[in-house]
């Protein structure tokens, strides 16, 4: 059983039930079913076309559930809605899942949960453990959002930057257990790329790829982070890097610039650069500056204060940091490494042992302790 | 998407507004308490949100090692002020604004007189796994 062919072909089988009018909740349930039985049925009975034989089977599961309804109304009125058989464009439809499970007015973690449970085809049981909450949780949320969802029409456009960033939440959250969710984000993005011509859907998927080709050599055996500068360049994935560079630079070309190409742009500058010595930090902070346009991100500013201490040394990369708002996360990191690089090792290691007590998450607090340490320890000799 | 710990206290909190100590309420009022907590995380559960949650013993102890064979066990170095843990909810929400308003309600669990107890609880955020875009880009 092809469990892969399964889960891509999940979001379209849905999408045209959807379309035909299936409320999204009682849609889901009959594709349930419908991969169930094709489990069953496939290994001896193999179908000619398998998505058709997955809408018809799933339809007429939805169409039985229908009629026991006690709506008996509706139920007329939707046997009556049904449109002919036939060929159905694919595209639409998984694209209209798309906006439909980002729509705006599900919180982010639901609506990524529903991502990954209606385009991504996971099980409850797999979101579950990648967001290491209980089943019982994840199920309820999912539920609840396919209520929320389920009056809405698909009469308008769904708003793509809502999509891009839930598919960037997950991609974000990194993996744990059986399910790889960067690489999951990933297989998404490309499908929604493949069926959506938008200059930043294609940004954000040569972002991923830049960012997933460099994974391998981010983290050391043990777990603890391993800084840019002394990554292991030959363990960057360069057919994944090459990729990403070419779906960007044919976005570039098409001069609709958005925050995900920026960033992708930024991404492709550090992956291209043959040693960490060798990055061309002039153009990485014209990115930021470019990136900073676009958004109101306050960490893009903080960002951009690093590469101007690259670019213009740490002075100068201390003065713009002294221009933003000291609360900002990170900031304390940034000013511990500018201090060093300016070679005053006292603040650098107080403000590294600083920054290590807000540090969002344990690699981060680990390799700030670290940094701090080896100061102390240095000075100590 | 982020994971907090609302931490309740036996004592080592700032006193709570409505402060009688549980063995003086009624038992309506404990059942009525109780039932709070259970509807609340049975709510939690319903949005999504709800992690674990467990009740503790206040009897603790304090262990080290000390050598071969000998772990010394005491009651608490400190024994006066220990602060005691009375349970726990673990709950995975949007926002930290999301956390505080979550710790608020259960902070109004009510208490003696069927009236809110306005107890303090401490919300601790969990250290997860940095997320993938992390690059160590001043670190190095």
């Amino acid at each position: 059983m092809d469990e892969a062919l399964l889960r891509s072909l999940t979001p379209s089988v849905l999408g045209v039930l959807v379309r035909r009018g299936a409320d999204f909740a009682a849609a889901e349930d009959a594709v349930q079913d419908a991969l169930v039985e094709a489990v069953r049925v496939w290994p001896t009975d193999p179908p000619r076309d398998a998505k058709g034989w997955l809408v018809a089977v799933a339809w007429r599961r939805f169409l039985d559930a229908a009629r026991s309804d006690a709506a008996r109304r509706r139920r007329e009125d939707l046997v009556d809605a049904e449109p002919a058989s036939g060929p159905t464009p694919a595209v639409d439809d998984t694209l209209q899942l798309y906006f439909l499970c980002a729509h705006p007015s599900l919180t982010p973690s639901s609506a990524v949960a529903l991502t990954l449970r209606a385009v991504g085809g996971l099980t409850t049981h797999q979101i579950a453990q990648a967001y290491l909450v209980p089943e019982a949780t994840m199920a309820q949320r999912i539920s609840r959002a396919k209520r929320t969802v389920s009056g809405v029409r698909f009469d308008q456009p769904g708003d793509v930057a809502t999509v891009l960033r839930v598919l960037y939440l997950v991609f974000n959250e990194g993996y744990s257990g059986d399910i790889d969710l960067a690489a999951e984000a990933i297989r998404l993005t490309r499908q929604l790329a493949a069926t959506f011509d938008h200059p930043e859907v294609a940004g954000l998927l040569a972002l991923m790829l830049l960012h997933h080709a460099r994974r391998a050599a981010r983290t050391a055996p043990d777990g603890s982070l391993v800084p840019l500068a002394e990554q292991d360049r030959g363990r960057w994935d360069t057919m994944m890097i090459a990729e990403g560079v070419e779906i960007l630079q044919a976005a570039l070309a098409r001069d609709r610039l958005g925050e995900y190409q920026a960033q992708a742009a930024i991404a492709a500058l550090h992956a291209d650069a043959p040693t960490a010595a060798e990055t061309d930090w002039v153009q990485i902070v014209e990115w930021y500056d470019e990136l900073a346009r676009l958004t109101d991100n306050p960490v893009v500013r903080l960002n951009r204060a690093v590469a101007v201490g690259e670019a213009d040394g740490p002075r100068a990369g201390l003065a713009a940091l002294a221009a933003l708002d000291d609360t900002l996360p990170r900031h304390t990191a940034a000013a511990a490494y500018l201090h060093e690089r300016d070679g005053n090792l006292t603040t650098a290691a107080r403000l590294y042992a600083e920054a290590a007590h807000k540090a969002p998450n344990l690699a981060e607090r680990d390799h700030l302790t670290r940094q701090a340490a080896r100061l102390n320890t240095h000075q100590r000799r | 998407m982020a994971k907090y710990l609302l931490l309740k206290h036996y004592r080592g909190a700032p006193a709570a507004v409505n402060d009688v100590p549980m063995d003086r309420w009624t038992p309506e009022e404990i059942s009525a308490h109780v039932q709070y907590m259970n509807d609340f995380a049975a709510r939690l559960e319903g949005t999504g949100e709800f992690v674990d949650g467990q009740a503790l013993s206040p009897e603790g102890t304090f262990v080290r090692y000390d050598g071969e064979g000998r772990p010394p066990v005491t009651d608490g170095p400190f024994a006066e002020t220990k602060d005691l843990i009375a349970g726990w909810m673990v709950i995975d929400v949007d926002s930290y604004e999301r956390a505080i308003e979550l710790a608020g309600e259960l902070s109004a669990a009510p208490g003696a007189g069927g009236k809110p107890i306005h107890e303090w609880l401490e919300v601790r955020p969990f250290l997860a796994a940095p997320p993938t875009t992390t690059e160590c880009l001043f670190h190095g």
